[in-house]
């Protein structure tokens, strides 16, 4: 990415899980996996992130157990380097600069200090050649080593990991490319070429996808895009090589893998099953079906009592002894299209998006998980080129959360369009939406946008949600009270001339509604429908309105098909100012009255951050990504900033996160916010026997100091808080010799309150230990220096400032209590 | 080219027997293909595959073993007799009734001195094989159960024989079963079903590999008596299973029309220790497998659906070369239709009748590619129907249409023939010469004055034919010693020669005006599948199994300048892949220029007179040229001039008004007529 200035783009969570293999350490207990530009280390029992293995400054493209040493890793990325990380505590031992791009990494227990690399060939002009060479890796004390003398073994190989293995013993590795296998033995430095037919006469399709070797005997399995496995032997020979052909997969097999003992083979592909055949008895197989999504990669734990795959969902599947899934590791789900964009639910501050097909995900950032999938359409989705499903197509949230509108849609060739808008109401006793109410055909045509008016609830006006359709008509939908319970019903039907609407936006306080009429913007009032006043200068399609916020209230934003962003001041009724820009997309910070504007140039994309008022830009940050950006979304963030500098104050409030073409999930982050990051990644030492649950977060205060009495951190020991002792008691009683927990409870709060006065007692070292913990709850927000308690925080019990009577410390346990929703303890602590 | 009124033929029911036994002879490159009927065939796969001898069957004969003792052909049916084959007069030399219930299956040592035979009743037997007979030695330890497949160890010593639900190892000196192995029954229902050991082999190593109903290929190891490895190859019956020569490769034939090939392959580079993996899987027949042969370079396979099949392995074979083609062989590689070129009636030959059809008639007019109404419908004259429980091998009808001649292996029947339009009468000839005994073809001369009967030693004998009796005239002879039988015989129009070639690859000349041999055309490397005389009798034209032409001058006994050239230019690639031989030639009458002929797939005229097809040039190019003005015709056009209208051809003759008849059989026919096949679960269906 392009360093600018304090502030730079970078992966942020929602990073894909399933870019690459995942790998399992020797113990089975943690699952290494590239992720964006870092390695992620998770438990394999638990589900959760460990440790993020950071310090690449691009993609990581490979992950690798060190043959010698299987505590440490291996990882490459394109910047460059090849580093070695140790895992289990999260720290980089050394980093190995090889100076070209490397797309993936192999190593083979035979061969000592080297790894193997696919880098780009030099000679070739072509992007798509890569050569496989061998990096001998110097054994010096240094932290940071230049490597050079790389020796070419294969040129012409694929930058696919999954196109190369290396066979028994490391004695030789076979590559495959497009028809094409090659098999090259270290020995006899002797390489044997394959070919393949393009294609039969029965319509397959030969291509390889991938391979695998045999750890015992010498044969090769490949896949192939129709589906079939081929299991390669005699590779010696020019001519008597011989295969067999396996076939049950249908489209093409994504990944094959052999168990360590090579008593099974393993494969998978757009089916979503896992299948095993016995090695040498193939016409046996075992099926692990109804996996949920297309596996991509598929890996085996070095005792072979774990296997993982990974899928086109971006999930990672733990399955255990053979049959069962014993944990799934959700990312973000990256769908072919995004088609509601990017929102964000008010309550759970999740990121909302079209997830598995016929779903709305929820996905938190700050935790970087998946939380959940909301069932929209509530059909079953069935895997078939060429059906048309049911599609969530928009999604709107109301200011407080409590009702969410989504639309669905199928187009099927030669039939009418079929539409629905469904109503959710949030319920509180299952913390979910739950479907309200159905509108099926609201309009005639396709919807192009919906939203609320934001401002319904606070000012005490019925929530209204606002439809725009291609057949030329708004609607605009009520919820009424009536004596049955709430119900929604249309209330108006706005149209124009005849006109398309395009998009259609609510003022900040929700009493102006904004609807672009192909090339005329007409604003409405909320409450009575009437047509206030048209703005058709200057000409040009409208793509995006948006309504300024707080000072800048009194502007209207618009981009229009000739390049062209505009505003007019609605006090006025006239243009204000307008700038040529290609403007992508455009959107304002509910939280400040910043607004930002993608705008696309040389098929790369720019980012301005402006105040509507002001001329000049507060921010720009040139090629933010290539291709355009289609989407992007304001998150509050849940601590403020304390930003001086100019460039990155936007940045204070809330963060801003878009997905470029490849549905790659970035934001911005500024330096000092990663400086504390990767602070905390050195310090970063957990006792990895607990997995990190929020009980471990609970029970792991307590547990902190013992562990850390004799560490070099405190100068003097912090005295065993006692409550410890009432808690292990809890913790190793048997549970049904236990007295009821509500008998439980208040001695276990008490326990709790006994350690915030210990806190208080020894501040100094406390402290430090604190912000320690904190760093190590994963969570992506930092923590600035000298923290200004949390007005947003606090505000949930007092508003306007910070409670004098608190103590730092008090102020730090009251947040990490709150973050991890416990609220109920709150109220205890004061 | 030219164009011709064609009558399209498609009325004649040809329908081949299913194929229950291949034998392969490494020495001399042959296959016999046994037959259901109880026919045998011999392919010489060493001159492109060509069916060189036809031996008919027999009512009530089946061909369930074949076997080559050397040259020597044997084979067992369920008539419970062990039959051996005299090669030189296609027919059965003896038979011997071996008094142990229907055979299954006989198996010759590698010696080639001791053929053994297996029986319903459960006794292998042991045959001496002698100097023009095989004589019974002894009796191997009787078991319970049939014996259905043998196979001898290549030392001799040993035999395993396959059995129900078991396998029997034998030893082949005292004839005591040494192990008994047996095999697992299949799962589910099938359990309370005995498994029947269809096929084994006995390895040089001691491992014998084993076929079943179950589905199973199994690897045993004979010095214990253990099983080494099951493989589960389908949910119906492993019916076959072969080896190649070397013995590190063996296929299976199932009831699902597949053939899979398992190979003894190391399981690492360096190791020796190897073990037999199942590799590839053929699949080119639509119905049982029930015969197969691994020879060198191919798999060999036949079955139900009356194929026989021969699979390349490509490993074995140079790429891209006649020999790593696929072949399927369909239509037997002679003539089954006789054609009464003046009185245009057609003789279709089945093996236990005869149908005579009078063609249709029309005189409607109209362009190339119509089909012009019937005035007449062709007709079924005379279905005839054969005496005596052997089939007929061979048949004429004369030009005229006036006589009718067949053949069995047993006797030669000739008949009189009055086909007026409300007047059909079928008359035998009862007086026959006694010559006119073991013949391997017939044909009569253009004016059906003659009738020609090609009979032992390569010799024919002409009987000359009157209203009133028939008489034998001569025999001819000729020196070259071959005992050969005669397949082709052709006289020439004007009645003066008798061209006649045998499966020596020789061709006489004999000049009948003069009834002696005139001369005898240079012996060329592969077999003549065709022959004709020019009408003017100044030379003959010879089509090979290897698809090159010859034309031989009889004047200067030489070959002619034409043929001269075309060896010098070498022939067309495209026209050397064609993988069916030429059945029939004929010059043209009426522009002796014209050499008509045709293969299985197309039908050809070779214009002598224009500039022969370079390699590169197209040689299918009848679709453009007629594109092509006619000025630009002659630049591009060339001597071959091929026509792919007409499909599985069984036969084309040129009729006395120049019109054309074409028998075609579409494959689809024969495929309806098959039983059905075993039910195999297919992917999306």
């Amino acid at each position: 990415m392009v360093e600018h200035g304090d502030v730079r783009v970078v992966y942020r969570g929602g990073g894909k899980l399933n870019f690459r293999d995942p790998v399992i350490s020797n113990d089975s207990r943690f699952l290494l996996c590239a992720s964006g530009d870092c390695v992620k280390v998770f438990s394999t029992v638990t589900e959760e992130c460990v440790h993020e293995l950071r310090g690449h400054t691009d993609l990581v493209t490979g992950v690798l157990l060190r043959p010698s040493n299987h505590l440490q890793l291996y990882s490459c990325s394109t910047d460059g380097t090849i580093r070695l990380w140790d895992f289990t505590d999260g720290i980089l031992i050394k980093t190995y600069v090889v100076g070209y791009p490397i797309f993936s990494i192999h190593a083979s227990r035979s061969h000592d200090g080297v790894v193997f690399a696919v880098i780009p060939m030099q000679s070739e002009k072509k992007h798509e050649a890569f050569q496989l060479v061998a990096v001998p890796l110097p054994q010096r004390a240094d932290q940071l080593v230049e490597v050079g003398g790389l020796s070419a073994v294969l040129s012409g190989v694929d930058s696919n990991p999954a196109a190369l293995a290396f066979g028994r013993a490391g004695e030789y590795l076979a590559s495959v490319r497009r028809l094409q296998m090659e098999v090259y033995f270290f020995k006899q430095q002797k390489s044997y070429r394959f070919f393949l037919k393009e294609d039969n006469k029965k319509g397959g399709r030969n291509t390889f996808t991938c391979i695998t070797c045999h750890p015992k005997d010498d044969c090769v399995a490949t896949g192939h895009q129709d589906g079939k496995i081929r299991l390669w032997r005699n590779l010696n020979q020019k001519k008597e090589y011989t295969y067999t052909t396996l076939h049950w997969h249908h489209s093409a097999v994504s990944s094959v893998r052999f168990t360590p003992e090579g008593t099974n083979l393993l494969s998978g592909g757009v089916e979503s099953v896992l299948v095993q055949w016995r090695y040498g008895q193939e016409s046996q197989r075992d099926f692990l079906p109804r996996l949920g999504a297309a596996i991509t990669h598929i890996a085996v734990s070095p005792d072979g009592a774990l296997f993982c795959t990974s899928h086109s969902d971006n999930k990672i599947t733990v399955i255990q002894s053979r049959v069962k899934v014993s944990a799934v590791i959700q990312g973000l789900v990256q769908g072919e299209n995004v088609r509601t964009g990017l929102m964000v639910d008010p309550r759970s501050r999740a990121l909302v998006l079209n997830g598995k097909p016929g779903h709305l995900q929820f996905y938190s950032l700050q935790r970087d998980k998946l939380l959940f999938n909301l069932d929209i359409v509530q059909q079953e989705y069935i895997y078939q080129s060429g059906l048309q499903q049911f599609e969530v197509v928009r999604a709107a949230f109301d200011a407080s959360g409590s009702w969410l509108a989504t639309v669905e849609e199928r187009k099927q060739e030669a039939a009418d369009l079929e539409l629905n808008l469904k109503l959710w109401r949030f319920h509180d006793q299952t913390q979910s939406f739950v479907l309200d109410t159905t509108v099926s055909a609201p309009h005639e045509a396709q919807i192009t946008a919906v939203c609320f008016d934001p401002a319904a609830a606070a000012d005490g006006r019925t929530t209204t949600l606002v439809s725009s359709s291609r057949d030329g008509h708004f609607k605009a939908w009520q919820l009424a009270e009536s004596g049955e319970g709430p119900s929604w019903s249309c209330e108006f039907v706005g149209a124009y001339h005849g006109l398309v609407p395009g998009c259609c936006c609510f003022s900040a306080d929700g009493s102006l509604l904004a609807v672009g009429f192909q090339e005329v913007v007409t604003v409405w009032s909320a409450a009575s429908w009437e047509l206030l006043t048209t703005l058709s200068q200057p000409p040009g399609g409208i793509r995006d309105l948006c309504f300024g916020r707080l000072s800048c209230s009194k502007y209207l934003l618009g981009t229009n098909d000739n390049k062209i962003l505009c505003c007019w001041n609605l006090l006025s009724c006239s243009l204000e100012w307008s700038t040529s820009m290609d403007v992508s997309l455009l959107l304002a910070d509910p939280l400040s009255d910043n607004m930002a504007a993608f705008s696309v140039q040389d098929r790369s994309t720019d980012l301005f951050v402006f105040r509507p008022s002001e001329p000049r830009p507060l921010f720009s940050h040139k090629a933010v990504c290539s291709g355009t950006v289609t989407h992007a979304v304001f998150t509050p963030r849940e601590v403020m900033l304390e930003s001086c500098e100019e460039s990155s104050q936007w940045l204070n409030r809330s963060q801003l996160f878009f997905l470029t073409q490849f549905m790659d999930l970035l934001t911005f982050s500024t330096r000092a916010e990663e400086e504390k990051l990767m602070a905390a990644n050195k310090q970063l030492l957990v006792d990895d026997t607990v997995a990190m649950t929020p009980f471990y977060l609970l029970l792991g205060k307590h547990r902190r100091p013992e562990a850390a009495a004799s560490g070099p951190l405190f100068d003097r020991a912090a005295p065993l808080p006692h409550s410890s002792a009432a808690v292990k008691e809890l913790l190793q009683t048997p549970a049904h010799v236990l007295p009821s927990t509500s008998f439980l409870c208040s001695a276990f709060v008490k326990s709790l309150l006994v350690s915030v006065t210990d806190t208080r007692e020894d501040k100094r070292s406390q402290e430090e230990m604190e912000s320690e913990k904190e760093e190590e709850d994963s969570d992506q927000e930092t923590e600035t220096g000298i923290l200004r308690p949390d007005q947003e925080l606090m505000g949930a019990q007092e508003s306007g400032g910070p409670d004098p009577t608190l103590t730092r410390a008090q102020v730090r346990a009251l947040r990490r209590v709150r973050r991890l929703d416990h609220s109920w303890l709150a109220g205890l602590l004061d | 080219m030219g164009e011709f009124k064609v009558h399209r033929v498609r009325f004649f029911d040809y329908m081949p027997s299913a194929i229950r036994a291949l034998a392969w002879c490494r020495h001399t490159q042959r296959v016999a293909v046994g037959r259901a009927d109880g026919s045998v065939e011999i392919f010489n796969f060493s001159d492109n595959y060509f069916q060189e001898k036809v031996i008919p069957g027999r009512d009530g004969r089946t061909v369930e073993a074949l076997c080559w003792a050397g040259p020597r052909l044997f084979s067992a049916g369920l008539d419970g007799e062990i039959t051996e084959y005299d090669l030189e007069n296609l027919r059965p030399r003896y038979s011997l009734e071996a008094y142990g219930g229907p055979v299954w299956t006989i198996s010759c040592n590698s010696q080639e001195t001791l053929l053994s035979a297996g029986f319903e009743d459960g006794t292998v037997k042991l045959f001496e094989i002698l100097e023009g007979k095989v004589q019974f030695q002894r009796n191997l330890d009787r078991q319970k159960g049939r014996i259905v497949s043998l196979s001898w160890h290549p030392s001799g010593s040993q035999m395993a024989a396959g059995m129900m639900d078991m396998i029997r190892v034998f030893d082949a000196q005292t004839g005591h079963a040494t192990h008994r192995l047996l095999v697992e029954r299949g799962a589910g229902a099938s359990k309370s079903q005995e498994v029947v050991v269809w096929s084994v082999v006995f390895l040089s190593n001691g491992t014998i590999i084993s076929g079943d109903s179950a589905g199973k290929v199994q690897v045993w190891d004979s010095f214990t008596g253990t099983l080494l490895r099951t493989h589960l190859v389908t949910k119906w019956d492993v019916l076959v299973l072969s080896v190649s020569p070397d013995e590190s490769s063996v296929i299976a034939g199932t009831s699902e029309g597949t053939v899979i090939q398992f190979q003894f392959v190391s399981s690492t580079v360096e190791q020796q220790e190897q073990q037999w993996v199942r590799t590839r899987t053929f699949k080119n027949h639509s119905h049982d497998v029930r015969a197969l042969v691994h020879t060198d370079t191919a798999v060999v396979s036949g079955g139900v659906d009356t194929q026989l099949v021969v699979r390349p392995l490509l490993d074995k074979v140079e790429k891209n070369t006649q020999e790593s083609a696929l072949r399927k062989i369909i239509f037997p590689h002679r003539n089954l239709v006789s054609c009464a070129k003046k009185a245009g009636l057609l003789l279709f030959q089945f093996p236990d009748h005869l149908e005579v059809w009078r063609l249709g008639d029309s005189d409607g007019k109209g362009k190339a590619g119509d089909s012009l109404p019937l005035k007449r419908k062709p007709e079924k004259m005379i279905q005839l129907n054969r005496k005596g429980q052997d089939h007929i091998c061979c048949s004429a009808l004369s030009p005229c249409g006036g006589w009718l001649a067949y053949s069995t292996v047993s006797a030669v029947r000739l008949y009189r023939l009055q086909l007026n339009t409300n007047n059909i009468s079928i008359n035998k000839v009862s007086k026959l010469p006694k010559e006119l005994q073991s013949v391997h073809q017939l044909c009569f001369s253009c004016d059906s004055s003659k009738l020609f009967a090609s009979s032992s030693l390569s010799s024919v004998v002409v009987v000359g034919l009157s209203q009133l009796e028939c008489k034998h005239l001569e025999t001819l002879k000729h020196k070259s010693g071959s005992r050969q039988p005669v397949h082709l015989l052709c006289p020439s129009e004007d009645g003066k020669w008798l061209v006649t070639s045998n499966t020596d690859r020789e061709v006489h000349v004999f000049n009948l005006h003069k009834m002696k041999l005139h001369c005898s055309v240079p012996v060329y490397g592969s077999c003549p599948t065709a022959v004709s005389v020019h009408p003017s009798g100044s030379s003959l034209v010879c089509v090979h199994a290897d698809q090159q032409i010859l034309e031989f001058s009889l004047k200067q006994k030489e070959y002619t300048e034409w043929s001269r050239t075309l060896q010098r230019l070498g022939l067309h690639p495209l026209w050397l892949q064609r993988d069916t031989p030429i059945t029939t030639v004929t010059y043209d009458p009426r522009n002796p220029a014209h050499l008509a002929l045709h293969d299985a797939f197309m039908f050809c005229i070779i214009d002598q007179t224009l500039p022969l097809p370079e390699a590169k040039t197209n040689l299918y190019n009848q679709q453009v040229l007629r594109s092509l003005p006619q000025d630009q015709r002659s630049r591009v056009s060339h001597a071959f001039k091929i026509c792919k209208n007409f499909q599985n051809l069984l036969g084309v003759d040129l009729l006395e008004d120049h019109s054309l008849v074409v028998v075609e059989r579409p494959l689809q026919d024969i495929l309806t007529r098959l039983p059905a096949p075993v039910r195999c679960k297919k992917f999306a269906t």
